[in-house]
């Protein structure tokens, strides 16, 4: 079962930005809403309040009772506002004398109009109630005017609104959203900028973080810092172990030869020549499979982190094969070296290079005959640059190339040389950490023909 | 040619002076860098081998003082330490050549001469037998002041006869020191060279005598 991942830390502070954003909207929404419904209803209260405040006044005390000549102004100024249809009901110590029995009302007020809304008939209307005292024949009588309008104005401004608020609403949740996104983004960048200061590095490159970041950061830094530290040690003690390891074996190792050569030199008896023999090549054998596995584990390392830089094959393949030369010297071997006047640059990690080459060129020396020729050529092709170390050694073979690249596959024909069978696995390896190609052949005549194509920078 | 061996193991010191001795090579043993410091007050040297890890302090810190002290001997870097990674950083320190232990006395010399050759320079010390000059470390062959084209491996032999002048040399002496042992060459191969030698050396006052089922011998004045 994989374990679930943590949401990541931008989507995690994005959502929450969102989830606020959304409250925040929602609430705007409901405030501008609230707001002006409350703006659009004040103001019919103010033209009803003056509409039955026109009424009152225009009431006045006559023979038989009351009379009020509701005047047109009064009806005119509700009117104008709509098409909303207006009641009215005027009531003379609360007995209703003209308009809308039925019409409901809010309970008397004080001095000011009181006001109300209420479901009427098939709508619903919004109702002025105003008390006003007359005084009719020297006894005062409570009039009452009661103005009632529908609503159909007040709902048409109300979903107005509405939309207009939601509009605000939606465009605010999204313009909240954008700009929580890019400050999700902002904040996160020195994360990312401290990761990349990190994973830009080499394969050896154990110095601590030395990059500027949010306090934020500080732990996170020294916690890594801490860690490399502690890397850097135990990596350290491993070298140190291992050229002790390599100092301790080694050291008795060429005691041991060297001995044996004095020995040879200091006896006559072909068994004794032949054990004597035998003891150096063993030597010979152990600390070259020695060397090439430390190599080969070096150069596996060094293909998951590598270390790029410029590389000048043509310079690589001249100091490699002046190197060799000695060796080959000792058995009249010549070293044939064209094509590095021109320099050959690409981008790759010199050490695996080199190794790559010596391991190559140590293979053709030590399959030559005496007096042999190697051939080493470094040419450019389109887009790659090729180097060929040819030997008129005894070839491969009935093997592949591929198969003696695999890792301790030696040949079938080389019993008698001294050899672990690593040499060209790590050839092989290299070539594949630069993007390149290693292929290995027999040559008409004779020799092996040993080919590895680097891609140019 | 006169060596200074910077190296703490006794046992491969004391080898390595026995048998570069045995091809008339003097070598003085420093088993520290004081001790070597000693050494090169009192002595000039050809060649400086050093080891790299001594029990008071890093081959490495003596390269880059002894090329800070703008000393022109050769130094070669003997060492246990065989990544490539290595190499490089000590030929970078102004090392002139890097052997990895164990490694192979004709091998080492024959770098020790390569290295001299290219830095020019020393005095030659050209060998004279009759009319016939040897020059070991340039690598040349007079007779008669006439230049003769010998391969490596014939000037090996020439001076494997030469060292033992008047001495019989039985063929598996001649082979043991003449090829690498990881080669496995006929004996037959060793007449062959005795052949060409003999072809080079033409007009030459000393001579190769084959001693019947026995070996072989420089005679000559």
């Amino acid at each position: 079962m994989a374990a679930r991942r943590p949401m990541s830390l931008r989507r995690r502070l994005f959502l929450q930005m969102l989830g606020v954003a959304a409250v925040l909207s929602v609430a705007l929404y409901l405030t501008v809403r609230t707001v002006a419904e409350r703006a659009a209803e004040a103001t019919q209260d103010n033209i009803l309040a003056a509409s039955a405040t026109a009424i009152a006044e225009a009431a006045r005390a006559a023979d038989q009772g009351i009379l009020v000549d509701i005047p047109y102004a009064a009806f005119a100024m509700l009117g104008a506002v709509s098409e909303d249809r207006v009641f009215y009901r005027i009531l003379a110590n609360d007995e209703t004398i003209t308009g809308y029995e039925d019409l409901p009302m809010p309970g008397p007020g004080g001095a000011g109009p009181a006001y109300l809304t209420s479901p009427y008939r098939d709508t619903v209307v919004r109702i002025v109630r105003l008390n006003r005292q007359l005084p009719v024949d020297g006894r005062p009588v409570d009039l009452g005017i009661v103005v009632a309008q529908t609503r159909l104005a007040q709902d048409a401004i109300a979903r107005r609104v509405a939309n207009v608020a939601a509009g605000l609403g939606i465009g605010f949740f999204l313009l909240a959203g954008l700009l929580g996104g890019l400050a999700a983004q902002s904040t996160l960048r020195p994360l990312r900028r401290l990761a990349g200061a990190v994973s830009r590095r080499g394969p050896s490159d154990l110095r601590p973080v030395d990059h500027s970041a949010p306090s934020e950061l500080q732990p996170l830094l020294s916690a890594l810092n801490g860690f490399i530290g502690r890397l850097r040690a135990a990596l350290d003690r491993t070298e140190t172990l291992i050229a002790e390891a390599a100092h301790h074996v080694r050291t008795p190792l060429a005691t041991v030869r060297i001995q044996t050569e004095i020995a040879l030199r200091n006896t006559d008896d072909d068994a004794t020549r032949r054990t004597l023999r035998a003891v150096i090549r063993a030597v010979e054998e152990s600390a070259r499979s020695a060397g090439q596995l430390l190599d080969h584990a070096m150069v596996s390392y060094r293909s998951d982190h590598m270390d790029r830089g410029p590389v000048d094959l043509a310079r690589r393949l001249s100091e490699m094969v002046h190197s060799v030369t000695p060796a080959a010297d000792l058995r009249d071997i010549d070293l044939h070296l064209s094509g590095v006047d021109q320099p050959a640059a690409i981008t790759g990690d010199e050490v695996l290079i080199d190794a790559a080459l010596r391991n190559l060129l140590d293979n053709a020396v030590k399959y030559s005959p005496a007096d042999a020729r190697i051939e080493a050529a470094l040419a450019p092709g389109d887009g790659w640059f090729w180097i060929e170390i040819r030997d008129r050694g005894r070839g491969i073979g009935e093997a592949g190339g591929a198969e003696l690249a695999t890792r301790f596959r030696r040949g079938a024909n080389v019993g008698d040389i001294v050899g672990s069978g690593l040499g060209l696995s790590i050839v092989e390896e290299v070539a594949r950490a630069h993007g390149g190609r290693f292929s290995l052949e027999n040559r008409e005549g004779g020799g092996t023909c040993a080919r590895l194509e680097l891609p140019r920078t | 040619m006169r060596f200074l061996l910077i190296e703490d193991n006794a046992g491969l010191a004391e080898s390595v002076q026995a048998r570069l001795a045995m091809d008339g090579h003097a070598v003085d043993w420093a088993d520290t860098l004081d001790a070597a410091e000693a050494c090169m007050d009192g002595a000039d040297y050809d060649l400086i081998l050093v080891d790299i890890m001594l029990p008071d302090g890093d081959g490495r810190t003596f390269i880059a003082r002894h090329r800070a002290r703008q000393a022109e001997t050769p130094v070669i870097v003997l060492t246990a330490r065989s990544a490539v990674s290595d190499r490089v950083q000590v030929l970078d320190l102004g090392a002139d050549d890097y052997l990895t232990k164990p490694f192979d006395v004709a091998e080492l010399v024959a770098r020790c001469r390569a290295v001299l050759r290219r830095r020019g320079g020393t005095a030659s010390n050209v060998i004279r037998l009759g009319n016939l000059e040897f020059d070991p470390l340039a690598a040349t062959v007079r007779v008669d002041g006439e230049p003769r084209e010998l391969r490596n491996r014939e000037l090996r032999m020439l001076e494997i006869f030469i060292s033992a002048r008047g001495r019989l040399l039985s063929k598996g002496q001649l082979h043991d020191r003449m090829f690498s042992f990881a080669e496995d060459v006929s004996d037959n191969a060793i007449e062959v060279y005795v052949g060409r030698l003999r072809r080079k050396l033409q007009g030459a006052t000393v001579r190769i005598e084959t001693v019947r089922g026995v070996g072989y011998r420089m005679a000559g004045p």
